[in-house]
């Protein structure tokens, strides 16, 4: 793998404004609150954490489907945070989460992958055009006959082919996968995954792969990020992060896990977390997750920790890391 | 296959429901035998649409329109629950028999209080009075590991997680004690690190009660450190029915096989491909003559496609249906399909 930077993320941070119900006072949701990181040429890089983490609000804000409200976002050497996107949407591209709802019913399935060409004027005529939907049809297993076909005669897993050759039909270098497999049947997530990885491996993407699950994540990405209430709070190597995750919340995750397999399921001792995420509207000062680390002391409190080098290539935001170990 | 039947606490015995929708019959369960003995958890697998829910369902009596048993029994606790009329079926739900639905947001009533919801099925399954009704309430909320439970009876369901409310939830359906509780993909709409602890609270429940549980899932994860048993459904069929390292360690089905391999570890060091299940789920309104797996099963001979395979034993506790455990079988029908074949050669 060519270790070149194409994404790189520096102190993003991405506020959404509420009504506070005082008039002319506005609060913050901080979804996404200074993440930093990269991701290499051809590589993936797995994002996980629970609901309302901000991991899909980091998706979205990398392609500035969302207006970063700080930080900087360079791709391939440029900063593209504030420029004109239309020529970065030729290689930045998104995987939605649900296969129902992200492919418009009243176009056939052709149309809906021929509108990236027709916007980025990819094709000379309309043989042309025909030639490459079939081309991307195949690529994502599907058939010709299919293109004249809409959303709602396809089963969940073919729709997400769709929505896969809709992203693939401007060639990109980078694709946003957000929970990309969640909405389909566990005999058809394999399916998924595989194909992700074909397409890797034939047209040297590189994915932003956001998932819940960490078992399909560990699977599939070099590194995996691990995010809470807005913050990156350890990124590592996928099997560093599997083994020897440093991160009180990392180790609560993976021992959460629900392991199919019976011997590992039944000696498993999992660590369970107190309390409830807090609101992002009020996140605890300091560390975020203090409220419900079982390491918790008053430094947490006071001080935020910093995201720093543990292992080469290990980075985790602790004060305890130590402790932990 | 089934022991001693009638010391079972639920009997299904050879049940056919269809649903008579507008583009035709849907067969969503075809001749479904299942039993659970008292105190036990079993696990029921399968995709969406593979008939889990609706056979836990018929268990309560409740057959969705436009669907109807078709042929077969549903004996539970004594009870023929297909025969019985919606007044008898009123007195054993929430009392003998409970639910705990998959998202604990929509199965809430958002306009009373919790307190309120759950002493309904205690003033309407016991003698209790209302003050004795809001005792036991809180005591049930203690059960479930909710803190401070006097000032959670007084609050509405949208002030409460999605982890409380499946607790909530779990309080409500075991006011009565019931003698099985049915739990339809209790966690599927919980966050991961919430998904554990409930599962770990309804083992511990189970303990202390010694009610049995049906566990309904897709997902392998959530039966293997839970259940004893495990029924592998695959369009409206059970098709693999063991213990539960019989179903992991020792899979018969090709089905049961698929889904095993198509799962990732994350314990595994080495990146193994995925082993996918090709093809798509199956259409239940045009569903194959055979063993519904036949059109995606990398072993499907000529015979899967026109007939089922009845059950194979394969131990005392292990049973499956698939041709291929079936060699004598196999052997008679090629017999069959031979001088077929020379019948139509002398046309």
């Amino acid at each position: 793998m060519e270790n070149k930077k194409l994404v790189e993320v520096y102190n993003l941070k991405q506020y959404f404004p509420v009504s506070s119900g005082k008039l002319f006072q506005k609060k913050y949701v901080k979804a996404v609150d200074d993440v930093s990181f990269y991701i290499n040429k051809g590589e993936t890089l797995g994002l996980v954490g629970e609901s309302g983490c901000g991991k899909t609000t980091t998706g979205r804000s990398i392609l500035r489907l969302y207006e970063p409200t700080a930080g900087r976002i360079i791709y391939d050497g440029t900063d593209i945070t504030r420029v004109n996107m239309l020529p970065y949407r030729r290689k930045m591209q998104i995987v939605f989460q649900d296969p129902y709802a992200s492919l418009d019913p009243r176009m056939t399935v052709g149309d809906i992958v021929g509108e990236a060409i027709d916007i980025h004027k990819l094709a000379a005529n309309k043989k042309e055009r025909q030639e490459r939907i079939i081309e991307l049809l195949s690529l994502v297993g599907l058939n010709s006959e299919h293109a004249n076909r809409y959303p709602h005669e396809f089963s969940g897993g073919q729709r997400q082919r769709v929505g896969i050759a809709r992203a693939l039909a401007v060639n990109p270098e980078f694709l946003v996968c957000d929970e990309p497999i969640s909405a389909l049947d566990v005999s058809i997530q394999a399916q998924v995954v595989n194909m992700f990885e074909e397409l890797q491996e034939k047209m040297g993407l590189a994915y932003l792969f956001i998932s819940h699950n960490l078992s399909v994540v560990k699977h599939i990405s070099n590194r995996i990020g691990v995010m809470y209430l807005g913050k990156l709070v350890e990124l590592a190597e996928s099997d560093e992060l599997t083994f020897h995750s440093v991160h009180p919340y990392t180790r609560s995750l993976i021992s959460a896990l629900l392991v199919a397999d019976p011997v590992t399921a039944r000696k498993t001792n999992r660590i369970f977390l107190e309390g409830e995420i807090p609101s992002p509207l009020n996140p605890p000062s300091g560390c975020r997750f203090r409220t419900r680390c079982p390491y918790a002391t008053e430094m947490c409190a006071a001080e935020e920790p910093e995201f720093k080098e543990v292992s080469p290539g290990h980075y985790c935001a602790c004060h305890h890391i130590d402790k932990v170990q | 296959m089934n022991d001693n039947l009638n010391d079972n606490l639920v009997n299904i015995n050879k049940l056919r429901l269809s649903f008579f929708t507008p583009a035709g019959e849907v067969k969503a369960l075809n001749d479904v035998s299942l039993f659970v003995r008292e105190g036990e958890v079993l696990g029921i697998v399968g995709e969406s649409g593979s008939g889990k829910s609706v056979t836990a369902y018929t268990l309560m009596g409740l057959v969705p329109h436009p669907g109807r048993i078709i042929n077969g029994e549903v004996m539970f606790n004594g009870h023929a629950v297909h025969l019985m009329k919606e007044r008898e079926l009123r007195k054993i739900r929430g009392n003998e028999v409970s639910i705990i639905f998959q998202d604990p947001m929509t199965s809430l009533n958002p306009l009373y209080t919790i307190g309120n919801q759950i002493m309904e099925v205690i003033l309407l399954h016991t003698n209790k009075t209302r003050k004795e009704a809001k005792e036991r309430a809180r005591e049930l909320l203690q059960l479930v590991g909710i803190n401070e439970p006097e000032k959670r009876l007084k609050q509405y369901p949208h002030e409460l997680s999605g982890g409380m409310r499946q607790r909530v939830m779990i309080a409500i359906a075991l006011a009565c004690e019931p003698k099985l509780l049915i739990a339809d993909e209790p966690t599927t709409a919980l966050d991961v690190t919430i998904q554990a602890q409930i599962l770990e609270l309804m083992m511990d429940l189970k303990k202390k009660l010694g009610m049995a549980i049906i566990l309904i899932t897709h997902d392998l994860g959530v039966v293997a450190g839970t259940c004893d048993r495990i029924a592998v459904m695959y369009g409206g069929k059970v098709v693999e029915c063991g213990t539960t390292d019989e179903i992991f360690y020792n899979p018969s089905h090709e089905y049961t096989k698929g889904l095993l391999q198509s799962v990732p570890n994350i314990y595994e060091r080495e990146h193994r491909k995925l082993v996918p299940i090709e093809g798509q789920p199956v259409d239940m309104l045009n569903p194959p003559a055979g063993c519904p797996f036949a059109p995606r099963c990398r072993s499907c001979m000529r015979i899967c496609l026109r007939q089922m395979p009845a059950y194979t034993n394969l131990s005392d506790t292990h049973y499956s249906a698939c041709w291929l455990l079936d060699k004598a079988k196999i052997e008679k029908e090629s017999a069959i399909l031979q001088t077929e074949g020379e019948a139509g050669n002398g046309e």
